[in-house]
């Protein structure tokens, strides 16, 4: 019997999500060419079963936090809650998938495989605790996202998408990358708390470090699809397979929000002054462009991807606070918000059906009375995205404007009133697919598809969290805020 | 106080309870979604009337009060009645079954969806009026508006989706500024719940800076504006009604542009009394703009439903008038005239819908002589208009007389000026009467219409019968309200300035206009020692 040191076991421990993860990809990988296409759903399973195992897994890291590797990733209570959040995006996509590539044709192992992949390094991205480490993590996720954006490798749009991601992706993280060696070169290190403590000795943060952090807000705001590096966004969704849209807009989010988290607030918690600027400005963009563009988009996908660009303002304006209150309203917005965001776009992939042919708002006329659970339940995350009481997007909307109001300074009020005007002229076109939906005719031409069993219980999953942390945020937002203790700030 | 653990969670949310009950019937089952509506709201109306048997009139205090914790320490689930918000419960569970009944036949499309939305607007219209924590309030509030949002837009008219659309976007305006403004002063009180922010603010614990409240009282008061809707945030209102199937005009007009008053009247005057004193002289003259214009364009209206609307404007300036001069007797008249409002021009609604049962219009003009036709309903019809012109002893003379007179103690123009909203009453009513009913039988179609009905006339009577009963009896619910609006004054009155030596009541236009304190303190206290029961 081999014995390991009881800092190896930690260690392992420690990153036993991403672990899982990445064998169970591996498993996939390996199986998919001994399995004939009439067999490729197992595949689906098995990577269900993995996410699943990895979601479970999270206890492991819960039971024993601390710091692993060298210090490399920082499995606190930050880091349990963003894996909750994104493995469980990854769950949910998992089974809106399933009935989607066989409707598509696309049935292959890769596309669970590369769903896999692409949550391990969203999950390495919200423990890591060095730069470098990051953006690893960043590009881990990245890469397999640019794959499955392009996975419907016969549309022209999703070709398209693939293409703009990875071009514009791989720039971004160049800036990033960039950033990180500039941050580096002024403090001498890439240890996110040992930059804090560098800082803290200094008497003014070095402009060399200021110029790295702006780099690096160029690559993550990309990333989290922040004004003014939006531009892709809507295209990229729009192009993207449906489901892998779902995935896209949610996890990849709330992972680089976190890595965003805690080189903004914890490395750099000492110049909150300066970077509020460059973050709030940022927000008021963000949310006005997502929302007022919003407005005119006729096709679904494209307005719920100009909603979550609207959406990364709003959490934005809690970020901006670098408070422990924000922090837990940053956290608990990402969990509701990745619940509402897949739960609609699973919706889209339904309704689009084969092709993805019926993507425009016109084509959900009268769905109301053809197919009224999935138009409640439709209409239920088009609420929570609006912000109205009883479901968890407006608890997200509470928060994120207590904890900006909480630090009762005039700027911050400025701020939270422009959030406020927005969310209502957001309200303007979430009502509108609900018009369709429910006070317009049916339209002749459609036959309705019965919903798969995988994207009933993914519906239902999303549906249920969504009212529960609209009703019942208690245990959730407790769990957040240990988790935003968690983060040493400065 | 009373204890009856339970009573008020279990009014709020029966109506909810009841939407389960729907969800399993069969959508075509139209009877049996009709009658479990009923009955549910019948059975909400009389446990309602327990409130009333166990209210005790002398006690200032929150009644019935149930506290449970929520979200972390500072949003509590806490309910409670006072002598105010216990009539507008009950106004609630009234109109809710008269709501059901009119849509009985006249709702044929997606029958279980309306009665669902009829009573998840109960619930959310109850929520607000029993919570007593801002969160709580806040989630009700918004609540009543998805409901609403679809009765309009789908059992609604022509430009139902319009009307749907403007309703929701106005309404969503204001209420968002309010959550800002109740998260401020969250921050500023460490808690959400009303009657300790209302005892900080009193004791001067925590002390708001004048423009601080100002921009307090400015966000909070344009959210119910809106809702009331005072002059000129009215716009949305003629559109949402006209649009509106009957129940939903029956409860928007009845009920849900009371929550705008009643919001005025538990928030933006006791936790800001200072703002609301200084902002009075603006708010009254806008208060009575609203009912000299609201009066009239009612007259010159040619859609029945759309006047009926615009005397919504009018009557509901004399509510907003009533609070802000700020005296017992027109307080007191305000919350009466709420209650007379939600009758009779809920009965108008209603028999402007049972003509629309018939000839599927609104217009005036393709009215004409229906008295002959109908003779029944054209009666109630007329009964109904003089209970909303304020007629002595009906109903509507008691709240609109109390605040005259409120008002003349301190604003001799004011009054005035509003009294000739009476007269105009008068005119666009009995002008729209004459037009409806009297004369000869214009359009030839309408000789063969058929008279009220056995349900038409239950609800008919049962509505009339309210208006007397509220004409003759008025002291069994201002005896209730007394200690409520007595406690409202207090909060905001200041009475410690009682003592100062008397200073003569502002009399003409000048000294109206003037922001002045100390001027409207001493007769207002006076008139709250005289009040005070012997």
């Amino acid at each position: 019997m081999i014995s390991f040191p009881a800092e190896q076991i930690s260690n392992f421990h420690r990153l036993l999500p991403e672990i899982v993860l990445c064998f169970f990809g591996i498993i996939v990988m390996f199986a998919d060419p001994f399995l004939a296409a009439a067999h490729k759903r197992i595949l689906a399973w098995v990577a269900l079963v993995g996410a699943v195992a990895a979601l479970v897994s999270i206890r492991v890291v819960a039971n024993d936090p601390g710091p692993a590797y060298n210090n490399l990733i920082s499995a606190d209570q930050f880091s349990v809650f963003l894996h909750v959040t994104v493995i469980t995006a990854a769950v949910l996509a998992i089974l809106g998938s399933l009935n989607y590539l066989d409707t598509e044709h696309l049935q292959r192992g890769e596309f669970y495989a590369l769903v896999l992949f692409a949550t391990a390094g969203m999950g390495i991205l919200s423990g890591a605790n060095e730069l470098v480490t990051a953006f690893v993590g960043l590009e881990m996720s990245s890469i397999s996202t640019y794959i499955l954006a392009g996975f419907r490798r016969h549309s022209v749009k999703s070709n398209e998408a693939s293409l703009k991601y990875f071009v514009l992706g791989s720039f971004a993280t160049a800036f990033f990358l960039y950033g990180v060696a500039m941050v580096y070169g002024a403090t001498g290190t890439t240890k996110v708390d040992a930059i804090q403590a560098y800082l803290a000795a200094q008497s003014s943060t070095p402009s060399l470090a200021m110029l790295g952090l702006g780099l690096i807000f160029v690559g993550l705001g990309f990333k989290v699809v922040a004004a003014p590096f939006q531009i892709y966004g809507p295209d990229v969704y729009e192009g993207a397979p449906t489901p892998v849209t779902a995935l896209l807009a949610s996890a990849p989010k709330a992972a680089t929000f976190a890595i965003m988290l805690r080189i903004f607030i914890v490395a750099f918690g000492g110049s909150a002054n300066i970077w509020f600027w460059a973050i709030s400005i940022s927000a008021v963009l963000t949310m006005l462009i997502g929302n007022l563009a919003a407005i005119v988009q006729t096709n679904v996908k494209r307005m719920l991807a100009y909603s979550s660009i609207a959406h990364a303002g709003y959490i934005l304006v809690a970020f901006a606070a670098s408070t422990v209150v924000g922090v837990a309203a940053v956290l608990f917005y990402l969990g509701a918000y990745v619940l509402m965001k897949v739960g609609a776009f699973l919706v889209v992939t339904h309704l689009g059906q084969q092709g993805e042919k019926r993507l425009e708002i016109r084509d959900y006329a009268g769905l109301g009375f053809r197919q009224p659970v999935l138009a409640a339940c439709f209409s239920l995350f088009l609420f929570s995205l609006l912000g109205l009481p009883a479901t968890g997007g407006f608890l997200g909307k509470f928060f994120a404007f207590q904890a900006a109001l909480d630090l009762r300074d005039p700027r911050f009020v400025w701020l939270v009133v422009i959030a406020a005007i927005n969310s209502v002229i957001g309200a303007y076109y979430y009502l509108r697919v609900i018009i369709v939906m429910y006070f317009s005719e049916p339209s002749k031409d459609y036959t309705p598809t019965s919903v798969a069993p995988a994207l009933g219980l993914a519906l239902a999953i999303a549906a249920i969290g969504t009212v529960y942390l609209g009703i019942m945020p208690g245990r959730v937002l407790a769990l957040a805020k240990s988790a935003a203790d968690s983060l040493s700030l400065h | 106080m009373p204890t009856q653990p339970l009573l008020l969670t279990v009014i709020t949310f029966l109506p909810l309870l009841s939407v389960l009950a729907l969800l399993l019937l069969r959508s075509d089952d139209h009877a049996w979604i009709r009658r479990i509506a009923l009955a549910a709201s019948l059975a909400e109306f009389v446990i309602s009337l327990f409130l009333l048997r166990g209210f005790d009139a002398a006690d200032p205090h929150y009644q019935f009060e149930e506290v449970h914790d929520w979200i972390g320490q500072a949003i509590h689930y806490r309910l409670g009645v006072d002598g105010i918000s216990l009539f507008l419960v009950l106004l609630t569970t009234f109109l809710t079954p008269i709501a059901i009944l009119c849509s009985w036949q006249s709702i044929r499309e997606n029958v279980k969806g309306f009665f669902l939305s009829i009573l998840v607007i109960e619930t959310a219209m109850i929520g607000v009026f029993v919570s007593l924590d801002l969160f709580l309030f806040f989630v009700f509030w918004e609540l009543t508006l998805i409901p609403m949002y679809f009765m309009i837009g789908m059992w609604g008219h022509e430009r139902r989706i319009y009307a749907a659309v403007k309703f929701i976007l106005y309404t969503m305006l204001g209420s968002i500024l309010m959550l800002v403004a109740i998260l401020w002063l969250y921050n500023l009180t460490g808690t959400f719940d009303l009657q300790e922010i209302e005892a900080k603010l009193q004791a001067g614990i925590i002390a708001l800076p004048p423009h601080t409240e100002l921009l307090l009282f400015g966000a909070f008061f344009l959210a119910f504006a809106i809702k009331v809707p005072l002059f000129p945030l009215h716009t949305w209102l003629p559109d949402a009604h006209t649009e509106a199937p009957t129940a939903g005009s029956v409860i928007l007009a009845g009920v849900m542009l009371k929550l705008g008053t009643y919001g005025i009247l538990r928030f933006c005057l006791p936790l800001f009394p200072g703002a609301a004193h200084r902002m009075a002289p603006l708010i009254g003259v806008l208060a009575i703009i609203g009912i000299v214009y609201g009066a009239l364009v009612a007259t010159v209206q040619h859609d029945l439903k759309r006047l009926v609307a615009y005397t919504s404007v009018s009557h509901l300036g004399f509510v907003v008038l009533g609070l802000f001069a700020f005296s017992t007797i027109s307080i007191q008249g305000a919350v009466y005239q709420m209650l007379n409002h939600g009758i009779s021009t809920g009965a108008l609604f209603l028999a402007v819908g049972m003509l629309y049962d018939r000839r599927h219009t609104h217009e005036i003009s393709e009215f004409g002589g229906l008295a002959n036709p109908m003779p029944v309903l054209m009666a109630f019809f007329l009964f109904i208009s003089l209970s909303s012109l304020a007629l002595p002893p009906l109903n509507g003379f008691i709240g609109e007389f109390l605040i005259l007179i409120g008002t003349f103690e301190h604003h001799h123009q004011w009054a005035s000026w509003a009294a000739s909203g009476a007269v105009l009453s008068a005119i666009y009513l009995l002008w729209a009467y004459q037009r409806v009913a009297l004369g000869e039988v214009t359009v030839e179609k309408n000789r063969t219409l058929p008279d009220a009905n056995g349900r038409e006339r239950l609800i008919l009577v049962t509505m009339s019968a309210m208006i007397i009963f509220m004409g003759i009896a008025s002291p069994l619910f201002t005896r209730r309200m007394q200690v409520s609006t007595d406690t409202l004054l207090h909060l905001m009155g200041r009475p410690q300035n009682a003592s100062r030596p008397p200073v003569l009541p502002p009399v003409g236009k000048s000294a109206a206009f003037l922001p002045q304190l100390p001027t409207q303190d001493r007769p207002l206290a006076a008139v709250a020692e005289r009040q005070v029961r012997p």
